[in-house]
Order: structure tokens, then C-alpha cells, then sequence
């Protein structure tokens, strides 16, 4: 059976790569990732896995040479954080439309300015619109699951896009906690054998990638990148189903928590999820009918199933862990306002912008959030649509 | 190294119908690497000239597998392709030997991809870097580049009244890449194809990483006439302006020692990219670049023992 173990969010990442043995990784350390790539060359320097690993020079050329590890053939995967993701955005495009199935650990970091090394979400969320599946955790556990479907996720034939998989910067990446993790067996049969599409490294059957793709062709191309993402919701799905005969553990697009008889929820990613269950916990016993959604999934997005589970409330509350500076709202809130425009008596939506640059979110501050909630739902609207949770004004 | 008449029955690794312009020197350059190499090959491609007239989707000129990722990291991105063969090779799954090649211009090469380069060059990867050199962005519109000589006329570097073209020198790459202590670094014509692809052939040969600097004369950003550009690639050895040398496991040597060394006015005055320069207010510029000539071949001599 499954082995319970003591790991940080970075560790836990670190074994689930292992476990995976990806063919080459080729990696560039930045705080607070580095730790998943001193640990994964350690593993290679002790012969744990057979991985060729390309010590970069930058974020950039990491993701390149992942694309062009992934192209010749080979399971390829990298990690990055914040200013690294930022680094490499030419290539993160370039990997989604190449449909090269790479799997990215992203430790979430504020992105500079000014500079910051501890959490927020600004870093993943510009990534938001490169063609890449999203997936955000709450725990080490959630890193650790997360990474072993996106390898399913990502190279399943109807679906061939990149995988980012999330994790907060320090609360989870440096976090020791406890969680199970598969026998290394295990792992290797439920990733499988690799075999890539149309590979550089297969010598007589010549092809050309990337090749110069103008006004005649692109869209056509791009319409089919469009559509892996749609194809990618039900493979998400499907994969779950079938991690959770192997472990247990459940997982769908998102989280509902206390959902059903709710009249007021927060929609929240990563690990404030945990901080909020327990608020909403207490409220309960108050008497406060609080709920939860916890958005695993943000790429694809998920917005048909969130209205629904959103529906019957009375007033939402949004957290972002990011500010788009649209002078409107942070960016998942813009997702499901929208998600949720022409249903029937819609829940009144507001947001939140919190934890910005790794600003510390206490059980008062969500309870905060979820007293103004019960303060709209009781008039009927809301005062203001963005409130800033935490910051000195 | 194989004779003429043997590289004659060997199949182009890249077929007519591509979008070069007419006289461009890199075709000749593709066919005389790809005639060179013995193994099967996989080549990588910088954004530029080479991968927008040979690529243009549905079509592709090449025979061979090729990638092409973005502008400044084809040697990160064969870097990549050539660490997928160790680690599948050392599993078993491939058994034939594969070289692999990346192209990059100058602009992909000097300037946005020198850090890519660089990198890939000290990791030690068992690749072969290939810059075609024609001295400027070509692809974008003649825009300057460290690979930019002295007095050229660009369109960001333009002659002007008060101008006389580009106002540095050309950074010294092929000694750059040298200097990363690499097996095999050279410089290379594709006028010279006996030595050129005697160079690649000896660089896809040794372990690890290989760097070739191949001059390539563009009829658009050099302003001349399209049957010339084989006597300019040639031109320019004979007047020191572009010496054939390679440095192997350290040790400098001359591959060329022209028996006229030609004044590079010769060079100079079938460009229009230099014509300004033939004027009484810039008349030094040409004095200026035949001294900077000079000085760079004397040092080279000595270099390589021959001075």
C-alpha cells in the first residue's frame, strides 16, 4: 500500500519526479524552487534515476531545452517560480503550441516589482492565457497527486498540451507536512511507458517543427490548440477517476466544500483553501451557513461547473492571490463573474485581493470576508465590488 | 574527406523551392554541412532567414529533422534534443549514432542567443553550432549587429551626413567561443567548400561541443550583384578580412594563408553596404578598417605559429 510520509510541498515534488524518472530535466534554480532541483540532481548523482539533467544557464533555455528534449522523444520536465516563469514566457507559448506534453512544477512567487521571493499568484496567473493546463494544490499531497496525473493529463493523445502544475511559495514549498506517497512501482506503471508523436529522433521518418506558420495556416492551428484545452476537461476528469481507485484520493476540477446548503461561499486557490476550510468550519458552528469552492483546475476553465455549483448562493466572494491592475478586479475573479453572467438570479459576486508578495492570511481576515458576505447577502447588494484584504490604506 | 565527384552522388539534404533570395550564400552552406556529414543528423534552427524561407508551413526545403524553437535558443533547444539521445540512448531505446547541428545567424548567434550559446558550449554537449555570418539582421532588414563591420551601412547604423556607418568593430566571435576552452572552434567560407566541409566533418567527429563561424555574403543587406556571392565569400579570405583558421584543443591554426593578401578596399567597393565610404570625407574609414585588418592577421599569425 501507499507509504506515509513527512515532506515539504518542494520535497514531495521532488520524489514525484523521481518516481516519474523523466527521460531529461533541465532545470535553473530560483528561491523558492531550488530545492526540488538540488534534490532531484541529487537523485541523479546517486543513480535513483537514469535522467539526464541539463543544468541551465537560464529560465529560458530551461524551457527550451525541455521543448527540445520533449520534441527528440523524451518525457521532459523542468520547475521554475515567479521571475522564471516570467524569463522563459516566449517558450512557454511556444512549448503549448508545439502540443509538447512537458509537466512543470511552478512554486508560486511574487512576481518582481519590486522584488519579493514569497507567495503570490502573479507569476502563474500571466501564464494564464499561454495554452498551458493549470493546476493549483492546497498541500504537499495535492503538489505530489497533482504531478503524477498531469504526466497522464498531458500526453494522452486527444490532449497533447503542457502541464503547469502549482504550489504556494513557503507555505507549501518549504512546509513540512505529513502525506502518502506510491511505491515507486506504482508510479512507474501508472505513467507508463513514453511514447511520443512524431519524434526528431526518429531519423527516417524526417519532420519539421516549428516551422514558419503564416495568415494561411496559423489560425486553423491555433483553433486546434483551442480545442486540445476543451478535450483536456473530460481527460481531467477521467484521470481522477482512475487516480482514486489507485489511491483513495479524489479529485475533480475543483473542490466544493460545504457547498450544498450554503448561502454564502469563497472562491479561493492554493493553499488559503485550508485556512478558509477551518473558518468556514467555525462559522458553521455558529450557525453561518459558509461554504467553499476550491478551484483546482484553472486551465482549462472550468466555468459551466462552477456556475452551477455557485448558483444557489447568495453572495460569493472571490479571493485573488494577484491583481490584473485592469482597474476592475483581480483575474479569477473575472473568470467567474463571468462563468456565472446570464444565470437567473445569479449570487452577488465581489473581491478580494489578498496575500499579495506573501502578505500573511489569517483565520480573521477570511472570517472578515465571510462577515461582509453574510452583511450582502442580508441586503441584497454590495457596497463595493474589489476590496484589498489586509493592506494598509 | 570525400572527393567532389563522391559528393556529387550524395542526396542535398535540403531540396530546391525553398524562399531564399537569389544568390544567397546559405543554401550552398546547408548542402555543403549536410554533403559533409556522415551520420544521421537533426538540425535546430534560429528564427532568421534560414528557417523563414526553408519553413513556410505546409512546406518544409529539409530532408532531415529539424527545429526550430525561437530566435535567441537553438543551442538551448538542440541542447535539449541532444540530451534526449544520451539519456534514450543509454536506455536502449536508439542504437545509431546521430550528430546534431544547430544553425543560428549572426543576430541569433552575437547578440540575442550569445548566452544561450555560451551555455551550451561550457555544458559540453555533443553538438555542432554553426553561425551563418552575413553581418547584420538581415531577416528583419538589414539592422546592425555585433557581427556588423566597421563603416557598414545598415538601417540602424545608416550613413548619413554627419555618419560614416557602424562606429565599432565586429566582435571577435570565433576567439570567443574558443576561448570557452571547446574541442573544435573555425572559421569557415562556403567559396572554400574542400576546407568548409573538411571543418565539419572534423567537428562532428570529436566528443562534445564544436563551433563553426561560416562568412555568408546577402545580396540584399550587401548590396551586390547575385552572381558574386561565391567571389565575395572567396574575397573576403583573400584579403584577410575573414582568415580561415580552426583552433583544436586549444592550439590555433591557419587553414588559409592567401599568397596575395588583396587590400580590403577590393572587399569593400563591390558592396554598396561600404560605398559611402569611397568619398573624400570618409576615405579613413577605409584606411581605419585595413589597419584593424592588418593588426587582427598579425596577431592570428602569431597565434598560429606562422608569423
Amino acid at each position: 500500500m501507499s507509504i506515509r510520509v513527512a515532506k515539504t510541498g518542494n520535497e514531495a515534488v521532488a520524489e514525484a519526479m523521481r518516481q516519474i524518472r523523466p527521460d531529461v530535466v533541465a532545470a535553473y534554480p530560483i528561491t523558492p524552487q531550488t530545492e526540488i532541483v538540488q534534490l532531484f540532481s541529487g537523485f541523479v548523482a546517486n543513480g535513483l534515476v537514469d535522467t539526464e539533467m541539463v543544468t541551465v544557464e537560464s529560465e529560458h533555455s530551461a524551457m527550451s531545452a525541455t521543448i527540445g528534449a520533449a520534441a527528440a522523444g523524451a518525457r521532459a520536465m523542468t520547475a521554475t517560480s515567479a521571475n522564471g516563469l516570467a524569463l522563459m514566457w516566449e517558450v512557454v507559448y511556444i512549448a503549448a503550441s508545439m502540443r509538447l506534453p512537458i509537466v512543470m512544477p511552478v512554486v508560486n512567487r511574487a512576481l518582481s516589482g519590486p522584488i519579493n521571493i514569497h507567495c503570490d499568484h502573479s507569476d502563474t496567473m500571466g501564464a494564464r492565457d499561454s495554452g498551458w493546463i493549470q493546476l493549483f494544490s492546497e498541500n504537499a499531497q495535492e503538489a505530489y497527486d497533482n504531478v503524477l496525473q498531469a504526466v497522464r493529463i498531458s500526453e494522452d493523445p486527444n490532449v497533447l498540451l503542457p502541464t503547469m502544475v502549482t504550489m504556494d511559495g513557503f507555505i507549501i514549498s518549504h512546509a513540512m507536512e505529513v502525506m502518502e506517497m506510491l511505491e515507486d512501482e506504482k508510479v512507474r506503471q501508472w505513467v507508463g511507458e513514453y511514447v511520443p508523436l512524431n519524434p526528431l529522433l526518429d531519423v527516417e521518418n524526417p519532420v519539421t517543427m516549428g516551422p514558419l506558420d503564416l495568415f494561411d495556416w496559423n489560425m486553423e492551428h491555433k483553433r486546434q490548440q483551442a480545442e486540445a484545452m476543451v478535450q483536456s476537461k473530460p481527460v481531467i476528469l477521467q484521470v481522477a477517476e482512475e487516480y482514486a481507485k489507485l489511491t483513495g484520493r479524489r479529485y475533480s476540477l475543483f473542490e466544493e466544500y460545504k457547498l450544498d446548503d450554503a448561502e454564502i461561499a469563497i472562491v479561493v486557490l492554493g493553499s488559503t483553501a485550508g485556512t478558509a476550510k477551518v473558518v468556514a468550519d467555525n462559522l458553521r458552528q455558529q450557525g453561518v451557513k459558509a461554504g467553499l469552492l476550491k478551484i483546482r483546475v484553472f486551465r482549462p476553465f472550468p466555468a459551466e461547473e462552477i456556475a452551477n455549483a455557485l448558483k444557489h448562493l447568495k453572495a460569493v466572494a472571490v479571493m485573488d492571490r494577484s491583481d490584473s491592475f485592469n482597474a476592475v478586479s483581480g483575474p479569477v475573479f473575472a473568470e467567474v463573474r463571468s462563468a456565472l453572467y446570464g444565470i437567473a438570479n445569479a449570487p452577488i459576486i465581489v473581491d478580494y485581493i489578498y496575500g499579495i508578495g506573501g502578505r500573511d492570511v489569517k483565520p480573521d481576515h477570511i472570517e472578515s470576508v465571510y462577515n461582509d458576505l453574510a452583511q450582502i447577502a442580508a441586503q441584497g447588494k454590495a457596497d463595493r465590488l474589489l476590496t484589498y484584504l489586509g493592506v494598509r490604506e | 574527406m570525400a572527393t567532389l565527384k563522391e559528393l556529387s552522388t550524395k542526396e542535398f539534404g535540403i531540396s530546391s523551392g525553398h524562399r531564399a533570395c537569389a544568390g544567397c550564400a546559405f543554401p550552398m552552406i546547408i548542402k555543403q554541412v549536410l554533403l559533409a556529414a556522415e551520420n544521421p543528423v537533426v538540425v535546430g534552427c534560429a528564427t532568421g532567414c534560414m528557417e523563414v524561407t526553408t519553413t513556410i508551413y505546409p512546406y518544409t526545403a529539409w530532408k532531415v529533422p529539424f527545429i526550430h524553437n525561437a530566435f535567441e535558443n537553438v543551442a538551448a533547444t538542440v541542447s535539449g534534443v541532444e540530451a534526449a539521445y544520451q539519456s534514450l540512448r543509454r536506455k536502449g531505446k536508439i542504437d545509431k549514432k546521430i550528430d546534431f547541428i544547430a544553425f543560428g545567424g549572426d543576430g541569433g548567434t552575437y547578440d540575442i542567443g550569445f548566452q544561450s550559446l555560451s551555455g551550451a558550449m561550457e555544458r559540453g554537449h555533443d553538438m555542432l553550432y554553426i553561425c551563418y555570418d552575413n553581418q547584420a539582421y538581415m531577416n528583419t532588414g538589414i539592422q546592425r549587429s555585433s557581427a556588423t563591420p566597421y563603416g557598414a551601412n545598415t538601417t540602424t547604423s545608416p550613413a548619413g551626413t554627419v555618419s560614416f556607418g557602424k562606429k565599432q568593430y565586429r566582435k571577435d566571435l570565433t576567439e570567443v567561443m574558443a576561448a570557452h576552452g571547446i574541442p573544435f572552434a573555425a572559421q569557415a567560407s562556403p567559396a572554400m567548400w574542400n576546407d568548409f566541409i573538411s571543418k565539419v566533418q572534423r567537428a562532428l567527429a570529436v566528443e562534445g561541443p564544436a563551433f563553426i563561424n561560416v562568412i555568408q555574403p546577402c545580396v540584399l543587406g550587401w548590396k551586390y550583384d547575385s552572381s558574386l556571392s561565391v567571389a565575395l565569400a572567396k574575397l573576403a579570405v583573400d584579403t584577410c578580412f575573414w582568415p580561415l583558421y580552426e583552433v583544436v584543443d586549444g592550439k590555433h591554426k591557419l587553414s588559409y594563408k592567401p599568397k596575395d593578401k588583396r587590400p580590403v578596399r577590393e572587399f569593400l567597393e563591390k558592396q554598396d553596404r561600404f560605398r559611402h565610404l569611397f568619398t573624400p570625407q570618409n576615405e579613413h574609414v577605409i584606411d581605419e578598417i585595413q589597419a584593424d585588418i592588418d593588426r587582427r592577421w598579425e596577431a592570428l599569425l602569431i597565434k598560429c605559429g606562422e608569423a
